[in-house]
């Protein structure tokens, strides 16, 4: 029952301020980019509402409580992401003046075929994450409210659609900020409580010091620190990938205001993440049985394990209104940027060409549907680690085109092009084998697995060569686009 | 609520830049302005590449840390497991520090660049002088940078 008012006071305030949002969205700038002129704090709060998944919220406590300290990496590479963004990208980026990664990748290198690969990558990894959002959303009101695993990818798939179709981005931006906080507030206020009680219960936690439990290494030698690095390289260069991240720095202001606003996330970041290890240690002691039964309900069921009553319920409401709050922030951020791909190059050349915002709902519409089928037809594929493996595409991908795009004059459209390609192939290829169910053991299975440690220098190096190879095809402007990248605002005005 | 501006998309069929501003040097290409772009390049991203260099050495060496030395993994910090201490909370302060100082070094880089620009191109006599004094405003003379 607690459960079940969380879900629908959580709907409905979403529902609420992204109403309230659509009053000031006239334009088809206010729907892509919020007209660029959300400050730092409210920025900041808005990218990490958006960040922090499905995956943050259930998946990292369920994973450190079967795998241990090795899957600390996970939050830690989140939350490093954003240092790479940071001095590699942020301001750079902004000051691009792009809205979207293919029109960065257009605007830099002139070509149109590299418009194309970028934008089906977009809605690609897009997609690759909005899956697990949907499963998760499945499993939650499956321990929530006893509902069949199907309703949960319906009604998150529904609310995301109605709040993006009807506001767009600067209504989210509202959303997503108030769902950090929403977050937060829903992972700390039970932690702060559970650990009162295990306290209060005169502290068991012998087992805390099992030192198996505490390497932060994979197990099997050099297969196990291959896959640790791998997950760290993947997660540490994924982030400035991600679509639904990278448009959120076209909404600020200027570069500086963008590395601001990065610096803010971080610290967003390190707080929240200091809580899964705490679920994780309580559900060591209290939560035994939760190990072989499927880790990522392991949030959902601690208060109710621990506490008896009201209290358990009202606890178990509170972390489920998070996590619902999880699903549909990332969903809409990842919703809003697969849809703006889409209206730039597939719905507008349907609608009518003064209709713009007709084209982005149409848009909407076709990113939030594909997912959430998706979701019903794959089963059981844990939520961590698929978009794990969206990091892992995006690395191999994005990260590479935009690095030597905004720090090297000569890259060229057929390198990008080829560079692309072969992150993508084998980063993607990787991927789907893994989400289909293959799985051979030894060292195939886990450069499947964890494909970044091999398939990020890959496409760097093939967007490298074949950009020497083709010096002459270098653009005209490159020169001066680096110029404008790297020249602060105070100058370029 | 904050004052909302119109913007448009950047031009997405024709070269990109917006034309020659007041970096006349950098923009036009000349040799002098070559130069200034250059060191703000190799400017910043040596800084970026002592960031990353910083937390490849600290963060990243800590696998191959625990895989030499297994028996690590038994020692306590604060009486619970260090690698828990440190990953689980010590990153996240390390992770902002370098993020805030990075900031701070980053737009000194820039303002310096700004003035560099500016006091250039008032002696080369390339920029119309009203301009370089408006690009020379805000920036701080006192700055060592």
């Amino acid at each position: 029952m607690p459960g079940l008012v969380a879900v629908v006071l959580v709907t409905l305030v979403t529902l609420a301020i992204g109403t309230w949002g659509l009053r000031v969205s006239r334009t088809t700038s206010d729907f892509f980019v919020a007209s660029r002129s959300v400050r730092p704090g409210l920025n900041a709060s808005a990218i990490g509402g958006e960040y922090l998944s499905a995956a943050s919220f259930l998946g990292i406590a369920g994973l450190l409580l079967v795998g241990g300290a090795d899957m600390l990496w996970y939050p830690v590479g989140w939350t490093a992401g954003y240092l790479m963004l940071l001095v590699l990208v942020a301001a750079p980026l902004r000051r691009s003046g792009a809205y979207t990664l293919p029109d960065f990748a257009e605007a830099r290198l002139g070509s149109r075929t590299v418009r194309a690969a970028c934008s089906l990558l977009v809605v690609g990894i897009g997609w690759l994450y909005l899956i697990p959002q949907f499963e998760g959303a499945g499993i939650t009101l499956h321990a929530a409210i006893g509902a069949p695993e199907w309703a949960g990818p319906l009604v998150v798939g529904a609310v995301v659609l109605a709040n993006v179709t009807s506001g767009g981005m600067r209504s989210i931006t509202f959303v997503q900020a108030f769902q950090y906080w929403l977050k937060l507030t829903a992972l700390l206020v039970p932690a702060a409580v559970l650990v009162a009680v295990w306290w209060g219960d005169g502290r068991p936690g012998s087992r805390l010091a099992d030192a198996d439990w505490s390497v932060p290494v994979a197990e099997g030698g050099g297969l196990g620190l291959y896959a640790t690095y791998s997950l760290i390289i993947g997660l540490f260069l994924g982030t400035m990938g991600l679509p639904h991240v990278v448009v959120r720095f076209y909404t600020n202001p200027d570069g500086r205001a963008a590395r601001r606003t990065t610096v803010v996330v971080l610290a967003l970041l390190g707080v929240f993440y200091l809580l899964p290890p705490v679920y994780a240690g309580l559900g060591r002691v209290y939560g035994a049985g939760l190990v072989d039964d499927g880790s990522d309900v392991l949030v959902l069921e601690l208060p109710r394990l621990m506490l008896n009553g009201t209290g358990g319920d009202v606890l178990t409401g509170l972390v489920t209104a998070g996590a619902f709050a999880a699903f549909l922030s990332t969903s809409s951020g990842l919703a809003i940027a697969v849809s703006g791909v889409l209206t730039q190059d597939l719905t507008s050349r349907w609608v009518a060409e003064r209709n713009g915002v007709g084209a982005f709902r149409l848009a909407a519409v076709v990113a939030v549907v594909v997912p959430v089928v998706a979701a019903l037809m794959i089963r059981n594929v844990g939520v961590a680690e698929s978009v794990g493996l969206a990091f892992a595409v995006a690395a191999s991908t994005f990260c590479p085109l935009l690095v030597l795009g905004i720090w090297w004059r000569r890259l060229t459209d057929v390198g990008a092009l080829a560079g692309l390609a072969a992150g993508g192939l084998g980063a993607g290829g990787a991927a789907i084998l893994t989400l289909a169910g293959y799985a051979p053991g030894g060292w195939l299975g886990a450069a499947l697995a964890l494909p970044a440690a091999w398939s990020v220098p890959l496409a760097g190096a093939v967007m490298v060569v074949v950009s020497l190879a083709t010096a002459s095809r270098e653009p005209v402007h490159a020169r001066r686009f680096l110029v404008r990248l790297h020249t602060p605002e105070s100058l370029a005005r | 609520m904050v004052e909302r501006v119109r913007v448009t998309g950047p031009p997405r069929h024709t070269a990109a830049g917006r034309g020659a501003g007041r970096l006349g040097d950098v923009h036009q290409q000349t040799p002098i302005g070559d130069v200034y772009l250059r060191s703000l390049l190799r400017e910043q991203l040596g800084l970026a590449a002592r960031v990353i260099g910083l937390v490849v050495l600290t963060l990243g060496a800590l696998p191959l840390v625990f895989h030499l030395w297994p028996e690590l993994a038994a020692r306590e910090l604060a009486g619970l497991p260090v690698a828990w201490v440190v990953l689980g909370a010590g990153v996240y302060p390390l992770l902002l520090l370098l993020g805030w100082r990075y900031v701070r070094r980053v737009e000194r880089n820039e303002r310096y660049f700004a003035d560099l620009v500016g006091s250039a191109g008032e002696s080369v006599g390339l920029a119309e002088a009203d301009d370089v004094t408006g690009t020379g405003s805000g920036v701080d003379p006192g700055d060592p940078a």
